[in-house]
């Protein structure tokens, strides 16, 4: 059917990009970058779609990113866990303590929602600096190798190729649940709740479901980067991360999942390029981020695809 | 047998009442319109029967059952839908996938089916794709089965909220001034369109301020002024009645 | 023999001392919340924005005044001219950011003005560089004892301050046309519109407005906390939880919020611990939100359909 075709060329197109990449990235630095854009990927296709397609805004999902990142710290460097079985009970504990707090800061709307996610990751993020005794504070903690079965990823190629299949992974698990009865859910929801129940559309649950999965997907991301680069402090769960989450999702475009992707890649090598600028590389960042979002309301996939639409009409 | 029955319903805002002792039920297989001036409680109505508000005295029964204070989505599953006064579509989605959120209860909805594309969930979504391209011609948009609802006019997307409340296959189905907004000629056809409804089946209850509709499609109306019942009956028992004369149609509303 | 009453009525007073010293440091830090929170519920009246980067208005105040001293200007000139500079960014902001983003969702809104704050800061450091400066206090440093507890004077000038700029708002919306004229626009943009009324010079002076109260509680606050190019980021969130508390949207409601914030957190900072004293804030928003979702003083919306 014509109808699926944009969802296979986006992830053949996807396919492409990961398996050239590596003919063209001169040095282990440029590999770095395009690992941390592809584990903030994944944190932006599970928040979009709690944000673009579910219509829920969360400035606290850092948070979730955080204590994935520490779970997997704590267990595998403190306590001799292998890190798999740390990640998972990362990702299940991050799980559960989403779903707890889902059904109430979900009942809020609009500003209040934005206030009672905000709280929420930012009262995270100040325990993970007060618990001085587990967390090592601010000063951060280092986080043992990424070892399997007496196996660990040593280079960069090796990371980059672990983080693209799960990023594949991601993105084909995200574009199945958005075309499917689950997704027209979500996005019912965010047109309309009360026509969404009238139809037979439990919300509440729909709702609840979206905010754990994108929970439970940071929390995964969270111990990938925890594991991909060794040593992690409180800034991971700080309330300018969950802003620039958040940003990427925005500034790719809401409800678009490869908008995700080209949000997660431009925001996280921008500040790279931006370096050069030294002491105006803050000033800058805020003018881009100011720029697009005045310019280009609906983010750069959408507000592109509308253009090569009114070219080609 | 009726399908609807409902008992002694109050609502009250603040302190005041919007709905007051109403008593009435309605037969299944008819064309019912509500009516009444503005601010007499006709919407109000429409939510406390399909659970957007919850009375604040009284019961409903519906099929035998007592819904009472169940949420909207319970309801659906009772074979209740309703359109809304104003409009309440899904601008974010294809006109399509609007009517598909009306198969909502048919479809899979469990997250992990869904998730791995089950071969179950995607032989399912292309029946019902099917059946919501057939329920698109049946309400007259066959034109729009390929549109997004945010490019569809005001007159379409008025049929399109009837395709989605009919797509949850209700026993009954509340319209709330469907005609509103519309052009004669448009009501017109609407007017075809209710009758065509009911015609399979359905019973239809309509709030609707277009007395002409009102009188052509109804088999029973229900009079509301301020929150009570004023009257009930045929169009002629309730246009010969004198209650509702004075208080709501006035002198001319004989020869309306 | 009167060793045990002594101890007693000893105790008492100590406890009662030290009960007054947390209670003082909660209300001046609460007033500087209620000044933020303000900024925020004005601004949100006027264009349903929540404004991110008022807290920036805090640290521009401060942040200028240090500059100005430096230069060897009077402290009184120093402060005023700080509110002036302050309140020029305020409207500039609304003028190039907001203003032309009107009728953008509420996500990109946040955005818009998180971009702003980040720029604001950005250009901070590039003036003023990261280091934290001190500002001598208005009227000098010597406490004065209350009960055993120790009052700075600097704390009467905050309290002051916000009571003096509380009657003047409220003379302000109540009793002047261009108060109305805002009042008016909050409750129904487009019938104010019909009725004559300017809205967006409404617009420019809902932020020129915000800014200064942002700027008075920055010049006000400086002397007992410092001030820094990032000093405005809690200080601002911790206006946003005053404004929620207190109902988005109603300025009364925004100041109570702010001194329950501020007094809460200094009892948890006195008699429990320090190290949560920043979540206080948010454990408070979080639980009210959750069991009253439009604030303590918020209208209740019905949905309308």
């Amino acid at each position: 059917m014509g109808f699926w075709q944009p969802r296979r060329a986006g992830i053949l197109a996807l396919a492409a990009v990961i398996a050239v990449l590596p003919a063209v990235l001169p040095n282990a630095f440029y590999y770095d970058v395009v690992i941390l854009v592809g584990i903030n990927a994944i944190v932006c296709v599970g928040l979009n779609l709690l944000i673009g397609y579910g219509g829920q805004i969360s400035l606290g999902h850092a948070g979730f990113f955080g204590l994935g990142a520490y779970f997997s710290a704590v267990l595998t460097g403190t306590y001799d866990w292998p890190p798999l079985a740390a990640l998972a009970t990362g990702a299940v504990s991050v799980g559960v303590l989403s779903f707890i707090v889902a059904r109430p800061i979900l009942k809020l709307k609009g500003h209040y929602l934005a206030m009672g996610t905000l709280g929420m990751g930012i009262i995270i993020s100040i325990a993970l600096n007060q618990e001085v005794d587990i967390t090592g504070g601010p000063d951060g903690m280092p986080v043992p190798a990424f070892a399997i079965a007496g196996w660990e990823p040593s280079s960069e190629q090796t990371w980059y190729w672990i983080v693209a299949a799960l990023l594949m992974i991601s993105v084909w698990l995200a574009l199945n649940l958005i075309d499917s009865p689950v997704g027209r859910a979500l996005r019912s929801v965010h047109g309309s709740e009360v026509a969404a129940s009238v139809a037979g559309v439990d919300v509440t649950r729909y709702k609840i479901l979206i905010f754990v999965v994108s929970a439970v997907m940071a929390s995964f991301a969270g111990s990938l980067y925890a594991h991909y680069t060794g040593f992690i402090t409180p800034d991971e769960a700080s309330f300018f991360h969950s802003i620039e989450f958040v940003t990427m999702v925005v500034l790719g475009g809401m409800a678009s999942t490869f908008g995700s992707l080209v949000g997660a890649a431009i925001l996280t090598i921008l500040p790279q390029l931006l370096t050069v600028l030294h002491d105006f590389e803050m000033l800058a960042f805020g003018a881009i981020l100011m720029g697009t979002m005045i310019f280009m309301r609906k983010g750069l996939v959408p507000s592109l695809v509308d253009l090569a639409k009114r070219a080609r009409p | 047998m009726t399908l609807l029955r409902v008992e002694d319903l109050h609502k009250t805002f603040g302190g005041v009442g919007a709905i007051q002792d109403l008593t009435f039920s309605i037969n299944p297989g008819t064309i019912h319109s509500i009516i009444g001036p503005n601010g007499a409680g006709k919407t109000t109505l429409f939510n406390l029967i399909t659970g957007l508000y919850e009375p604040t005295r009284g019961r409903i029964h519906f099929n035998d059952a007592d819904i009472t204070g169940q949420p909207p989505h319970v309801l659906a599953r009772h074979g209740l839908s309703r359109t809304f006064q104003n409009l309440q579509i899904f601008l974010n989605m294809s006109a399509m996938d609007n009517v598909m959120v009306g198969y909502h209860l048919r479809c899979d909805g469990r997250f992990l089916p869904s998730l791995f594309r089950f071969p179950s969930v995607v032989r399912k979504d292309a029946e019902y794709r099917e059946r919501a391209a057939a329920l698109m011609a049946f309400v007259g948009l066959e034109d729009y089965v390929a549109a997004d609802a945010s490019a569809m006019p005001y007159g379409a997307l008025k049929r399109l909220e009837i395709a989605r409340a009919l797509a949850v296959q209700p026993k009954m189905l509340l319209l709330d001034e469907p005609a509103a907004g519309l052009n004669p000629s448009e009501t017109l056809a609407i007017d075809g369109l209710i009758q065509k409804v009911a015609g399979r089946g359905v019973t239809v209850v309509l709030v609707e301020h277009d007395m002409r509709l009102v009188w052509a499609v109804s088999d029973h109306i229900l009079v509301l002024d301020h929150g009570r019942k004023l009257a009930e009956g045929t169009g002629p028992e309730v246009r010969s009645n004198p209650d509702v004369v004075a208080a709501y149609l006035g002198e001319g509303g004989r020869d309306r | 023999m009167a060793g045990k009453p002594l101890f007693l009525q000893w105790l008492l007073i100590s406890v009662l001392a030290e009960f007054l010293q947390f209670l003082f440091s909660g209300v001046t830090i609460g007033a500087t919340y209620a000044l933020v929170g303000l900024g925020f519920a004005i601004i949100y009246n006027a264009s349903h924005v929540i404004n991110f980067a008022q807290g920036e208005f805090v640290m521009i105040s401060g942040m200028s005044t240090v500059s100005l001293l430096a230069v060897g200007m009077p402290l009184p000139v120093a402060l005023l001219l700080a509110v002036g500079i302050t309140v020029v960014v305020g409207v500039a902001l609304e003028k190039f950011a907001v203003e032309p983003a009107r009728n953008a969702s509420v996500v990109t809104l946040i955005i818009i003005t998180i971009g702003a704050s980040i720029f604001l800061r950005g250009a901070a450091e590039v003036i003023w560089g990261r280091d934290f400066h001190s500002v001598p206090a208005f009227s000098g440093s010597e406490p004065i004892i209350i009960g055993g507890a120790a009052l700075l004077p600097q704390s009467l000038w905050v309290i002051g301050a916000t009571v003096v700029v509380i009657i003047a708002l409220r003379w302000f919306f109540g009793r002047t046309r261009t108060g109305k004229a805002m009042l008016a626009t909050s409750y129904n943009p487009l019938v104010a519109r019909l009725m004559g009324i300017n809205t967006r010079f409404i617009l420019s002076l809902s932020f020129g407005l915000a800014a200064m109260l942002g700027a008075l509680a920055g010049i006000l606050i400086a002397p007992i906390s410092l001030t820094y190019p990032s000093v405005g980021v809690m200080l601002g969130l911790k206006g946003f939880c005053a404004a929620i508390l207190g109902g988005l949207g109603n300025p009364m409601g925004a100041i109570l919020g702010g001194l329950i914030v501020g007094v809460s957190e200094a009892m948890t900072a006195g008699y429990i611990s320090s190290a949560y004293k920043d979540a206080v804030a948010f454990v408070i928003i979080l639980v009210v939100l959750v069991m009253i979702p439009n604030g303590l003083f918020g209208v209740k919306g019905t949905e309308r359909v």
